[in-house]
């Protein structure tokens, strides 16, 4: 897919900027959403190559302004919603409506 | 110095503004509502996390760079098949099905990139930093290496061949650095105390042995 992910060339993205004593995760919700993200891959809610595919198909804008964990953060709640995990009106109430499925 | 404190700032406007309250909020609604549904288990997150915040790290690439160096058995192994060479270590968090090693050469420094997301060799060297996951590395990284090693105050001498390394969810890679001189009869242990992160990424050289003295 030619997309804005296929970074490798592209210009103005100015000067790389390592940071000094950098922490493992910058804000909790960083570390929650990498193992949610784990944790589901974990129990086969997509492969690695679905997953990957999921955050490639973010719309170019989004993409762009998200972190990387927010980039998690989107794919986790996209493929959630569309392999049928959880409901958008479970997401609006922000608590499940219906019982899960046994795994 | 002035560099680090302007980073901080931007980073802080980035990260703790309104990305933070959404994305806190939409990741707490969804571990909700999954742990509600019986699809996670919260207490496995956090012993997850706590694993990449303590136990999953550079310190293991490192070991195995410090043992190549002084095992040459070890180093012909990691070389041939690098997946199976850290597997003996004890190293068994896969994330990727291929782990390749690359070895600089006083003519070749090698450097990865994973310019498509940001692959990068978890089991070894745990999460990536966020310079590594961000735009300007991995647009630059492939088209103007020598400026992206200037960014991290790096200048390798013109007749260097620089080569990078493109990586994939299937194949990640790790930079094997030359051994610093004046380390004859070191331990791993020593050894591996010269091995930064950024020098198993090729954005760095290993510290010198005065360094650590």
């Amino acid at each position: 897919m030619d997309g804005v992910h296929d970074m490798g060339g592209m210009h103005g993205f100015g000067k790389v900027e390592p940071e000094q004593n950098e922490p493992v995760f910058h804000a909790a919700w960083e570390g929650r959403c990498l193992a949610l993200n784990r944790a589901m891959g974990a129990i086969g809610a997509w492969t690695i190559d679905e997953g990957r595919a999921a955050i490639e198909e973010l719309p170019p804008a989004q993409y762009l302004a998200a972190s990387y964990y927010g980039k998690w953060a989107l794919r986790l709640q996209n493929m959630l919603v569309k392999r049928g995990y959880i409901g958008a009106d479970e997401i609006a109430a922000g608590h499940a409506l219906r019982p899960g499925e046994p795994l | 110095m002035t560099r680090a404190m302007t980073h901080d700032r931007d980073h802080d406007d980035h990260e703790h503004g309104s990305e933070l309250s959404e994305m806190q909020l939409r990741v707490r609604t969804l571990e909700t509502v999954l742990a509600e549904k019986g699809y996670i288990d919260p207490a496995a997150l956090d012993a997850m996390i706590e694993a990449y915040e303590t136990r999953i790290g550079p310190h293991i690439g490192a070991r195995v760079v410090a043992k190549a160096w002084g095992d040459p058995a070890f180093k012909h192994a990691l070389l041939e098949d690098a997946t199976r060479a850290v597997q003996t270590l004890g190293v068994i968090n896969r994330v990727g099905d291929h782990l390749i090693a690359v070895e600089n050469t006083p003519k070749l420094h090698n450097m990865i990139v994973c310019t498509l997301c940001s692959c990068y060799p978890w089991e070894v060297l745990g999460l990536p930093p966020v310079w590594y996951k961000s735009a300007p590395y991995r647009s630059r990284a492939v088209n103007d290496p020598r400026g992206v090693l200037a960014d991290f105050g790096l200048a390798l001498p013109a007749d260097i061949q620089i080569r990078v390394w493109d990586s994939t969810a299937e194949t990640r890679f790790i930079v094997l650095p030359m051994r610093p001189s004046g380390t004859d009869g070191w331990s791993e242990e020593k050894l591996a105390a010269l091995v930064t992160r950024n020098c198993m990424i090729g954005t760095g050289l290993p510290k010198e042995p005065r360094e650590i003295a």
